[in-house]
């Protein structure tokens, strides 16, 4: 996991957009999902870089809009110099090599009724990369770097367990050589027993190729194992982003804060004393995301008439560290704990200037 | 596990398809590789992953299934049984179904019931019955199957097409078939068959019924469509770089054969019931051809006296749509066993 500081893939502004629409013949725009809603990243050559949030916060979305198997509504994806979102037809296809996916569900992500060495295989046939015998031992080759014995290539995903059609998909993923991969959740769908494999495979093809992963998950502690940055998202924005160890060890952003307490610590004394934090209120709908921050109708730190009106920009707070809140100022933040019923409180509140709303939500309780 | 689903694996693995024994597994080389990277503690969870079923093609199952279902092997018998003999009816029909008999009708004008010269009696004009069902089998199937591809391909066609690429292409695509049902079919073709298509013959017909019946086909392929396109194995083709015409064809046409099969064999069904149902009314095959609905028609004023007249051309329709329908229904559970279940 050498990074060299390099820049492989920028994005700017992404913002993803699905229209709501009514009407049968004309069909007009009533409406609109934003299920990305202005994303600003750096991915380094080299490296991993979590994504992580809750479901439906739009980072499944964000991985696929950056492969443009979605298109941004706006925004520039920067790869090596060439704006990806604005390339189309056989160029996009051209740069396609050089990217891949490796999806969630493999029981969804392998054609039924492809065999195997054709599944692998046709990456190598689009791209009219060897002939038939070349393709043939590449397509061998490539089986035998995940794990899946070579001698199987004319049967059918049928065949093979969740854990192997995942190392089929994978050996797809690197039939073109790419130098950067989403993976997205690729071990939810897994028995826990296959997970660790399927996490030491990536670890070691990053190692033995140099690929660059962006590792999509829900999982934090599994995140915490891969990554080397990690980026947190909340309804369609990244809330902070910062080095791993930065990111566990001292979150800034309330939102952060609130999502760490609840992983469990794998040691007892620890776990004992642990307590999450329950944010207050649902998760709002992304077809009409509040104004100002995202998070402020949640937040107990949340300040009115500013944190409720005005976009908190992702900006740096300390080196190498990003966050997206108002009220990080120098080396102040809103500390967040269980207070009454778990329920989240502000500490310190005199450090955040003394007039820190709480919301007085009895409603819903949501972890 | 059901107790249907435990006889069915019972039966599987009589037949030899679930092998119990782990019989491939992963490259001796590849599993050392993995325990090594998973620190050793991975090795079990390797083996709990070779066990593996025997390699077996989709239709090898799908036949295998078929078949099991009793009424389905009848229904696909009878279809056999009913083209050979429309396929061999000049060698296997006694008379000549055009020949008017003289002694195929009695002094009062009526014709004659069962006898050693005439199996299944005559008609009004003195004309054979069997030869003339054995004919009209000719007729019905050249109708249902030819008209029923023609139907196919343009549904195959538009289908894709709107459930592939969206947009415009799907609004003016599906609008039209939502046009063509709102139609009444019946006074369609009739009209179609008295003014553009008024010369008769069987070509004309399967071209009305062609044009009737491509809508229900595009329905159901955009339908399927629709819903295979979103599969993650089509964004995986997309990102290898695949063409549209690529993934259309290699990723997504393979999944619609179960039910362009199932919907054919159905529809060939209710095309013969339309093609008989035109002829009975009169605007389908002309005489002297012989067809099973213009037989019943003819015969339908002689109910009474001769009333088998009516039932074998009746008859001949009943079993040779039941056949189909059979065979459709089976096909239908053959390939989605999950289905019958629910």
């Amino acid at each position: 996991m050498s990074t060299n500081g390099e820049t492989l893939v920028t994005i700017e502004d992404l913002r993803v957009h699905f229209p709501i629409t009514s009407g049968i013949v004309f069909q007009r725009k009533v409406g609109a999902v934003y299920a990305v809603d202005g994303i600003d990243l750096e991915i380094k050559q080299g490296e991993t870089l979590g994504l992580v949030g809750e479901s439906g916060c739009g980072k499944s979305t964000t991985g696929r809009a950056i492969l443009q198997l979605i298109r941004p509504t706006t925004g520039r994806v920067l790869y090596s110099g060439a704006d990806l979102a604005h390339l189309s037809g056989s160029a996009l296809r051209k740069q396609r090599r050089r990217m891949q996916m490796i999806f969630q569900d493999p029981y969804a992500s392998l054609n039924g009724r492809m065999t195997v060495g054709d599944i692998v295989g046709e990456p190598l046939l689009v791209h009219k990369m060897g002939d038939r015998a070349q393709r043939k031992a590449k397509v061998r080759e490539l089986l035998e770097t995940v794990g899946i014995n070579p001698n199987t290539l004319n049967r059918y995903p049928h065949e093979f367990s969740g854990g192997q059609r995942q190392r089929i998909g994978i050996a797809r993923a690197l039939a073109v050589e790419p130098n950067f991969i989403v993976c997205d959740e690729p071990i939810s769908a897994l028995d826990v027993s296959i997970r660790a494999q399927i996490i030491n495979l990536l670890q070691q093809l990053q190692r033995e190729f140099g690929l660059t992963y962006l590792f999509i998950a829900h999982d934090l502690s599994v995140v915490r194992h891969i990554s080397d940055r990690v980026a947190v998202m909340y309804l369609g924005r990244i809330v902070e982003l910062a080095e791993n160890s930065v990111l566990y060890e001292a979150p800034m952003h309330p939102y952060t804060q609130a999502l760490l307490s609840a992983v469990p610590i794998p040691d007892p004394a620890a776990e004992e004393l642990r307590r999450p934090v329950v944010l207050t209120g649902d998760v709002p709908s992304p077809v009409e995301p509040p104004r100002g921050c995202h998070f402020h109708t949640r937040c107990p730190a949340a300040r009115e008439g500013l944190c409720d009106v005005e976009d908190p920009q992702l900006k740096i707070v300390r080196p190498g560290h990003w966050a997206a809140c108002h009220l990080i100022t120098g080396d102040d933040y809103p500390h967040i704990r269980a207070g009454e019923n778990d329920v989240a409180v502000v500490d310190d509140v005199a450090e955040v200037d003394g007039t820190a709303e709480t919301p007085a939500g009895e409603g819903g309780e949501t972890a | 596990m059901s107790d249907e689903e435990r006889r069915e694996a019972d039966e599987l693995r009589r037949d030899g398809a679930l092998e119990p024994e782990p019989e491939m597994g992963l490259h001796p080389a590849a599993a050392g590789a993995g325990a090594s990277l998973a620190s050793g503690e991975a090795a079990a969870g390797y083996f709990g992953e070779t066990l593996m079923i025997e390699q077996q093609s989709l239709s090898g199952e799908v036949w295998r299934r078929f078949r099991r279902d009793k009424f389905a092997m009848i229904g696909l018998g009878a279809i056999i049984v009913i083209i050979l003999l429309a396929v061999f009816a000049p060698w296997i029909a006694p008379h000549n179904p055009l020949t008017q008999y003289n002694d195929g009708i009695t002094m009062q004008g009526m014709p004659v019931g069962s006898s050693a010269k005439f199996p299944l009696g005559t008609d009004t004009l003195g004309r054979d019955m069997l030869s003339r069902i054995l004919y009209g089998a000719r007729v019905s199937l050249f109708i249902g199957i030819v008209a029923n591809g023609f139907a196919l391909l343009l549904g195959v066609v538009f289908g894709l097409s709107a459930g592939y690429f969206k947009g415009g292409t799907e609004t003016l695509i599906m609008r039209m078939t939502d046009v063509m049902m709102a139609f009444p079919i019946l006074l369609l073709a009739i009209a179609l068959s008295t003014t553009v298509f008024s010369k008769g013959g069987v070509w004309l017909l399967v071209v009305v019924i062609t044009i009737v019946y491509w809508t229900p086909m595009t329905r159901v392929i955009h339908g399927e469509v629709l819903s295979i396109r979103e599969k993650e194995f089509v964004d995986a083709a997309r990102l290898t770089g695949a063409t549209n015409r690529r993934i259309l064809f290699r990723h997504i046409l393979p999944h619609l054969v179960a039910p362009i099969i199932v919907y054919t064999s159905l529809g060939i069904a209710t095309t013969i019931v339309f093609e008989a149902t035109l002829s009975y009314i009169g605007v389908g095959v002309q005489p002297p051809t012989p067809s099973w609905g213009q037989m019943i028609s003819m015969g339908q004023d002689y109910y009474y006296t001769a009333p088998q007249l009516v039932i074998y051309p009746g008859l001949a329709i009943v079993i040779t749509v039941l056949a189909f329908n059979l065979v459709g229904d089976g096909l239908r559970d053959a390939f989605d066993p999950q289905q019958r279940r629910r």
